[in-house]
């Protein structure tokens, strides 16, 4: 699962990365014809508008392609680089740099790209743009309340719209396509040209267009991997079969304190929960992100019995269904909930001794139980448990 | 060398290209394209060398060194850049567009050219740190993860550079009366 960075590549060679995908990016830039500063301004002017064309091309591709991503579970938006929002910073530096560039011609990216293809006025941008840093580093101290005045966090263009991202990728879609016909005419009305209308480009245009809706579109009305799998797990419980097998809370004791390692005891309920009590052995799973690929390899095995529990016995049924569903057959839910078993074991008091409930035998078994239990669990502590990663957002950005 | 400058690409292929390179780092590196990131690592490391004195008694220093420990031009956005300039370069090879020399609008001196691209430049690279980020690692990166701040950066800048197109024509669009 995307980002790839630092699980499956590591931190250093990110670097070799950022070569790789810089050489793309240059290699772009250049063929679009970023590179001449004449090109650049056209967009300002009316006469060429290959940087709207360029640009949001781009932007919409990245956002469509993340989009796809995202649905099938290959790229976790969560985690990756958002650009915060700090509202007045990023009015008044757009406005700067707005001035920067009717002014100079270029902007930091594309000037890398003139001065790379031999224009001086590329390394006259370079060197000025060294020197605009230079100076908001000096003058820092006096920005800075602006710098950090209105921070809204990391938001998101669509949520602050109250849209799905989806809906918003759909509508940027439609309206880099009319602003394309749009800036065509403009274009042609500034240079006295007509565009021809061949049909071949308007039949390559037009099923670009299409591809891109089309892919959103699936994004929309498929059921991501998650979804499909409680779709296909509510079907079943609605359909009354394959109610799991049964594991009793004394049986789960007693194979606890003689043959633990034989069991995977996994508990269903928060982190919170688990951190306020768990059987002993148990290792925290929470149901809701039981079928990840990170957690699902924990229960998918075939070395040890698959024994679940949670806050309800719905919770446990469901998670038996959600191993299944991956592939474990074998699986066993416990017959009562976790304050169940706290209370029919640790919380045992002795006024509850011999009553009309509870029978001499058990009472003491469960007694026992408990100590043990106690003991196996903080030797084992650590055992098998699955590696909390804490999946820290990304650092991007330019500043 | 002497041989005519290819063509462009295609706008809108050479956008979707770009698009790809965007999603691909994206997807390998959970973060967007920049360029004036790695300029700011440049003007760090050189003070850092050159007055290593002020760059101890200025908190702006000081912040970078302690999240940089592998000093500033060990940077992600450094290395992409060194990739821009290879990229690029290669490219204009291929399409014989490499030449030195200074590209202007009609009728405009090479000092003015030089001093206004110095000044925009510097306009630039002021605002793109207060802003976070400039038309790549702002604008574009910003718009592709759909960050709010991002795509009114965007808007700032093109909206800006549209309000003052008018009272800079003579940079650019100077016809002969």
């Amino acid at each position: 699962m995307g980002p790839l960075v630092p699980d499956i590549i590591s931190n250093e060679f990110n670097f070799i990365i950022a070569i790789i995908v810089g050489i793309g990016f240059g290699f772009a830039l250049e063929q679009a014809g970023f590179g001449s500063t004449k090109k650049l301004v056209g967009l300002f002017y009316g006469y060429d508008f290959t940087v709207l064309k360029v640009f949001f091309t781009a932007g919409v591709t990245a956002m469509v392609g993340i989009t796809l991503l995202s649905h099938l579970g290959m790229l976790d938006v969560s985690i990756i680089y958002i650009n915060p929002t700090f509202l007045w910073a990023a009015l008044i530096g757009g406005i700067i740099m707005g001035g920067g560039f009717i002014i100079g011609g270029f902007c930091p990216g594309t000037s890398v790209v003139a001065a790379a293809s031999g224009k001086i006025d590329g390394w006259a941008f370079v060197f000025g743009t060294a020197i605009g840093v230079f100076a908001f580093i000096e003058a820092y101290p006096l920005v800075k309340n602006l710098l950090i005045a209105e921070n809204l966090g990391d938001l998101l263009v669509f949520e602050m719209m109250g849209i799905s991202r989806e809906l918003f990728a759909l509508i940027m879609i439609f309206v880099a396509a009319i602003a394309f016909i749009g800036v065509g005419l403009i274009e042609d009305k500034v240079n006295h040209t007509k565009t021809k209308w061949f049909k071949n480009s308007i039949i390559k245009y037009g099923l670009s267009i299409t591809a891109a809706v089309i892919i959103v579109l699936v994004t929309i009305f498929t059921p991501t991997r998650g979804e499909l799998m409680d779709q296909r797990i509510d079907e079943k419980l609605a359909a009354g079969d394959c109610e799991p097998q049964l594991m009793d809370k004394d049986k789960l004791a007693f194979e606890l304190m003689h043959n633990y390692y034989q069991y995977n005891v996994i508990d269903v309920r928060s982190a919170e929960a688990f951190k306020a009590f768990h059987i002993p052995t148990a290792i925290n799973i929470p149901l809701e992100e039981l079928h990840k690929t990170e957690h699902i390899t924990h229960v998918v095995q075939n070395i040890k019995t698959n024994v679940f529990y949670g806050n309800s016995f719905a919770q446990a049924q469901r998670a038996c269904l959600v191993a299944k569903y991956h592939g474990r057959a074998d699986n066993f839910a416990l017959n009562c909930t976790a304050l169940q078993f706290n209370e029919s074991f640790f919380l045992l008091t002795d006024e509850q001794a011999p009553d009309n409930k509870l029978d001499g035998e058990t009472f003491v078994f469960r007694k026992n139980a408990a100590q043990k239990l106690k003991e196996i669990g903080e030797a084992v502590a650590n055992l098998n448990k699955p590696v909390v990663k804490k999946a820290t957002r990304i650092q991007g950005g330019c500043s | 060398m002497s041989e005519a400058p290819k063509k462009y690409m295609n706008p809108y292929l050479a956008g979707f290209f770009l698009g790809f390179i965007l999603l691909t780092t994206i997807y390998v590196s959970g973060r967007g394209l920049g360029a004036s990131g790695a300029i700011k690592s440049f003007v760090v490391q050189t003070v850092e060398t050159v007055a290593p004195d002020h760059a101890a008694s200025n908190t702006y220093y000081i912040n970078q060194k302690q999240s940089n420990p592998g000093g500033p031009l060990k940077s992600w956005l450094v290395f992409e850049v060194i990739g821009v300039v290879i990229g690029a370069f290669l490219s204009a090879v291929m399409s014989n567009r490499v030449a030195v020399k200074i590209e202007k609008g009609p009728r405009v001196r090479n000092g003015v050219r030089i001093g206004a691209a110095i000044f925009g430049g510097a306009l630039f690279g002021f605002g793109s740190q207060l802003a976070r980020g400039c038309t790549s690692g702002a604008a574009l990166s910003g718009m592709a993860v759909m960050s709010f701040g991002g795509i009114l950066t965007m808007m700032s800048i093109f909206g800006m550079a549209y309000a003052m197109a008018y009272f800079f024509r003579k940079l650019w669009i100077n016809k002969a009366k």
